[in-house]
Formats: structure tokens, sequence, C-alpha cells
């Protein structure tokens, strides 16, 4: 009895306080590629706001229904809505954070940075038109680089995700065959490889099969140190995937307030642009503007303090100059 | 009226307790029907049952779904793990009940028991980081050369192995059924009254005559059903062979190709699904796979009740 009384005075000690602290809650919902950096950012805006953040990575499908049905107070997602949806379940969108998706190799002999591939070849990989890192394509663009005369493997991811969407746009905007043949979508229907689930898949599979090939989020290909090959963009130049090429291409890409921001991030026209990038885009419900006016307080807080703790995280921020669109839109309607 | 009234009080709370829960089950398993047939309405406007049923097609961005490729993968690591797991599990309940010492009892049941509480997404992680590089390397290279030149043999191990395939699946489910069959069988081989195996001994029966027509034949209902228990948790599992199948929807005849089944698929595609009618095929999976499991349970149960009989009967 006496234990009984001792953890009943514990359970509600420990009650009074958490409700003492959580004086304000805002509820998210959705994509979980964004889920680190905004679960650091909601930590430290908690010590100086006062205010909780609850988000839940349920995926970017589920964030656009539970925004759409009014369950949540923000909902999250990778791919970007059209203004003609945003208007029909009454939404406003703009983006948050950057990622990119970075193609890695795994080729006895071949050191990260070393390998440069065009579009056309990556998406002649992925249509399974070239086998060999042989074919006369590639060599031709790695004149130095001694290759393997073997099959290529393939890989890509078995589960739905935010990274095969970013891919396969960059395949649609840069490869009419692949538009036409396969097209884009958190997951597709792979003409060939082998698919591997989450980022830990794929690059688990293109460790252990010689001679293949994949695509991760920049953040899990950093961290871990796969070997990234260099990407031509739409300038021509071969760029390396870093914070400097991921800037460059938000920066120079056209995120149009009027659009409500609805962009694919892909094969942006700067000279140092990384060519495979997403931004990860937050949803509200335009009538809802009590908590909006919390949200985007949130969101303003991390775009003037948050930059650090992401780079951290391998997340790139957003380019001032988007900022500042950003914060336009949310004044003109009516947020801020 | 008159044996009502003689009844305890709190036998008759006990007996309504316990009789809200069994009708809470039928509740659940009603309420859980009714979402799936709502859920799934677009899709079966859309595709109907037979041609959802037959077709291969599983393309998110053309809208165009069909469960065929998802039924065959379903049914086909199911089979193949029972047939890996059946033998080695009546094989252990065997040496647990009639041959071991008794020293070693206790810890083999433990371990029995130990192998059915690990998640299943443990099995999952273990299985793409250990027991996959291990089938690529050496398991499925070695099936491959010595089932090379046997006719139709060698089609089931054609392609590059690669580990993340219907083999290496199978292999995982089997290892997570053999624990319910296991335990059920020797819990059913215990049954067996001593009288009957000491008089068969008695008579100058071997071990192996023993359990082959002593127990075996006294055990077999209890035994098939630990079968059908595990049938429904292999057609049912998804995390351990999530990682390790691919996902792919084609249909294959090599067992080292990927493959998908209803619910690595739903695993793997649920939380992206963006639009009505991708969501709405996934249910519509979902309810394929409730009709199947139902289907298969019904049939075992069936076949249980009519062995039963005859055996009351003889």
């Amino acid at each position: 009895m006496k234990t009984f009384l001792n953890v009943a005075l514990v359970l509600a000690l420990t009650l009074s306080f958490t409700s003492a602290y959580a004086t304000e809650t805002l509820n998210g919902a959705g994509a979980t590629f964004p889920y680190p950096v905004y679960s650091a950012w909601s930590f430290e805006y908690n010590k100086v706001a006062g205010v909780q953040l609850n988000y839940q990575s349920i995926g970017s499908g589920g964030g656009i229904r539970q925004i759409t049905e009014r369950t949540v107070d923000f909902g999250a997602s990778d791919a970007p809505l059209a203004s003609a949806q945003l208007t029909k379940d009454k939404l406003l969108q703009f983006p948050a954070v950057i990622g990119g998706v970075v193609p890695v190799v795994n080729i006895p002999g071949v050191k990260a940075g070393e390998m440069k591939l065009d579009s056309d070849a990556v998406c002649k990989i992925y249509l399974g038109e070239i086998k060999k890192w042989t074919d006369p394509k590639i060599k031709s663009l790695n004149p130095e680089v001694k290759l393997p005369d073997n099959e290529i493997t393939v890989v890509h991811r078995s589960d739905g995700s935010g990274t095969t969407a970013i891919f396969t746009n960059y395949l649609s905007g840069v490869c009419p065959e692949w538009k036409s043949k396969v097209g884009s979508g958190t997951s597709v229907k792979w003409p060939v490889g082998i698919g591997g689930k989450g980022n830990e898949g794929v690059a688990s599979y293109t460790k252990r099969q010689a001679s293949s090939i994949g695509y991760v989020e920049f953040a899990y290909a950093e961290q871990n140190k796969l070997t990234y090959t260099l990407l031509k963009n739409s300038a021509g130049n071969f760029v390396k995937p870093n914070f400097q090429t991921f800037e460059d291409a938000a920066a120079t890409a056209n995120f149009d307030p009027r659009k409500d921001f609805n962009l694919w991030l892909v094969n942006a026209p700067g000279k140092q642009s990384w060519p495979i990038a997403g931004a990860t885009f937050i949803l509200l419900a335009k009538e809802k503007i009590a908590s909006n006016k919390k949200v985007i307080a949130f969101y303003d807080w991390a775009f003037n303090n948050g930059d650090k703790k992401a780079k951290e995280l391998v997340y790139v921020p957003l380019p001032t100059s988007l900022k500042n669109k950003i914060r336009a839109y949310w004044k003109s309607n009516g947020l801020q | 009226m008159a044996e009502t009234s003689k009844k305890n009080p709190m036998d008759m709370v006990f007996a309504s307790v316990t009789g809200i829960a069994s009708v809470t089950v039928i509740i659940f398993i009603i309420g859980i029907l009714y979402v799936l047939i709502a859920e799934s309405s677009l899709a079966i406007k859309q595709f109907g049952v037979i041609k959802f049923l037959t077709s291969t097609d599983w393309d998110p961005v053309k809208n165009s779904f069909g469960a065929l490729t998802n039924i065959y993968g379903t049914v086909i690591t199911t089979i193949l793990s029972m047939v890996f797991a059946i033998p080695v599990a009546i094989g252990i309940a065997i040496f647990v009940t009639e041959i071991s010492p008794n020293v070693l009892k206790g810890p083999i049941g433990i371990a029995i028991e130990l192998l059915a509480a690990i998640p299943s997404i443990i099995y999952g992680m273990w299985g793409l980081f250990t027991l996959s590089p291990i089938m690529s390397t050496y398991i499925e290279p070695f099936l491959k050369k010595i089932t090379t030149g046997i006719p139709f043999v060698s089609i089931l191990f054609q392609g590059t192995p690669m580990g993340i395939d219907i083999l290496t699946a199978s292999v995982i489910l089997s290892i997570m059924i053999i624990p319910f069959t296991a335990s059920i069988a020797r819990d059913s081989f215990n049954l067996t009254p001593s009288v009957v195996k000491e008089s068969a001994y008695a008579i100058g029966a071997t071990q192996w005559e023993v359990v082959k027509n002593v127990v075996i034949p006294y055990s077999k209902l209890g035994v098939f059903g630990g079968i059908v228990l595990s049938l429904g948790r292999a057609l049912g599992e998804t995390m351990a062979v999530a990682f390790v199948l691919g996902n792919n929807h084609r249909i294959t005849t090599s067992l080292l190709d990927a493959a998908a089944t209803i619910t690595v698929t739903l695993a793997n595609e649920f939380a992206e699904a963006d639009t009505d009618i991708y969501l709405s095929s996934l249910f519509y999976l979902a309810l394929v796979l409730f009709v199947l499991s139902f289907i298969t349970l019904a049939l075992a149960k069936f076949f249980l009740l009519k062995a039963e009989r005859k055996y009351s009967r003889g």
C-alpha cells in the first residue's frame, strides 16, 4: 500500500509539472525527411518561446490528408501541391528547408567524386539501356577513370518516398523517354534494378554489390561517406553535391509566391547548381488564422536562428532571398 | 428462472464480463471488414473484382493497380516458408519430447519460446544486414551451381544472386514460424499417454517406430492446428520480409528474384500514397489479404473438425 501511495504521488507530481510546462502545443504531421531538423528546431524553440511542437512523421501523403481533414495545425509534404489543389482544399503552402538526392556508386577503384555522369547517362542506366560501365557514353564522360567491364546493378527505393519523387522528377525533366515510359512519383514502376527499403537499404545493397549504382538523400551520403558521383547541371558544369551547390540551386530556382512556391527544385539554372534537389513544404489551413500565426512564428524563428542547426544535421537552409519571399507571402495572406 | 435466482451474483458478473469480452472480438472483426470495404470502394468501383485480382499491373504513376503480383508473392513465400519450417519444427518437438535427456528439455524449450518473443523488425534488420549477404555470397551461388543443367529445377535459381529475393524472405519467415509450430507440436506430443508408448516399447518397438506409429498418429490434430496457426502468421507477416523482398511488382519464376507480398506493399507504400485511388487500392489489397486469411483458416478449421469427428467415431 505504501509503495502504491509513493507511485501515485510521483505520478501526480510529474503530471502537474508537465502540464505546467506544456502551455501551448502545435500539432503537425507529414513528411519523414525533415523530421530530425523540425524536432531539433522545436527543442530550441520550446526553450525560448515555451511552445511545444508535436510533429508526427507519418509520411507526406498522410500529412496532406491530415491537414485537408483539419486534424492538425500544419501538414508537411516533400511534394509541392499545385495551386489548383491548394485552392480547392483551402490551403497555404511554403517551403521550409532543402534537401537533395545524390547518386552513389560502388565501382572497385573509383573514389568519391571521381566519376562524372550527365542526365542522359543516369536516365539510360535507370532505363536499362546502358548495361555496362564500359558503355561508350560513360567512357566519353570519364576518359581518365579506369572502368571495369561489368554489368551495372541498378538499385532504387522499394518503399514510397519523397527521395524517389525528387529523383524521378529530375529524370522526367531531362529525359523525355523516362517521362513517357515511367513518369514521376513517390513510387514508380521501375524498368530495371532491385529495391532497397529506405536510404539504409539502398546504401547497403550498393555497398555490397560491386559495380552498382543507387541514389540516396544527401544527408545520408554525407554522414556515411558514400561514393557520390559528379553530375552535369543544366548550365553544363560538372558539380559536386555540397552546401554551396544546393544553395546555388535554391537561390537561382524560380520559387514563385503567386504559385504558392509550387516547384520541384531539379535542374536549377545556376552555374554551380546541383541538379537533383527538393524543398520540403509546410501546408496550412487558410481559415485557422490563430494557429497559423503560431506555426508561422515558429518557422520565422527557425529561418532567423535555425540555419546552423540545420547544417549540423546536413539540411540545406533556404537562401535569404527565398526567406524574404516567404515572409512577404505570409504577409499577403494576413498572417504576419 | 429458479435456476438463475439461485446463482451467485459474482457468477452473473463474471459471465457477463467474459461474454462482453468475446462479443467485442466479433464487433472488431466486423468493424475492420466494414472499414476495409468502405475505404476500398473507390478502387472496387474502378477496377472491379476479377480485373483487380488478375491484373499484374502496379503503376502508381499511371494509377493502374492490380493485385496478382502481390497475391503471388504472398502465396509463394508462405508455401516456401512452411516447407522449410514444418520439418524442422516437428523435429524439434520430437527431440524435446521423446529423445532428449531431461537436462536439455528446459533450455531448448526456453530457446524456442524466446525465438517467438523477438520482434519481427529485428528479424527484418538481421535479414538485411546479416542473412542477405550470407545468402548472396555462399548459399545462392551454391544452389545455382548444383542445379544448373537440371531441367525445371534450374529455372528456380535463375538470375544474379542478390540476397534480396523470395528465397531469403522465405528463410526468415520460416525461422519466425518455427517456434509456433514447434511448441504446439511439443505440447500435443506430450499428451500421448505414457501407457500406450510404454506398451509399444514393451513389444519391442524402436524409438523411431514409437514416434512414427504411436506419437504422431495420436497427436496429428494438435500438430495440424499448430501448422494452421503459423500459416496465419506467415500470411500476415510484414516487417520481417519488408527489408529483404525488394517490393518488386513482377511475377517471377526464379526464387532469386525480388517480389512483393500484400503486406510488404502495404508497409512500403501506405505512408506515401498520395492519390485517392492509390490509397484505396492499398485498402483493397488489405481486403484481399483479409479474405485470403479467412479462407485459409476456415478451410483448415473445416479439415480439423472433419478429422476430429472421424477420430471420435473411430
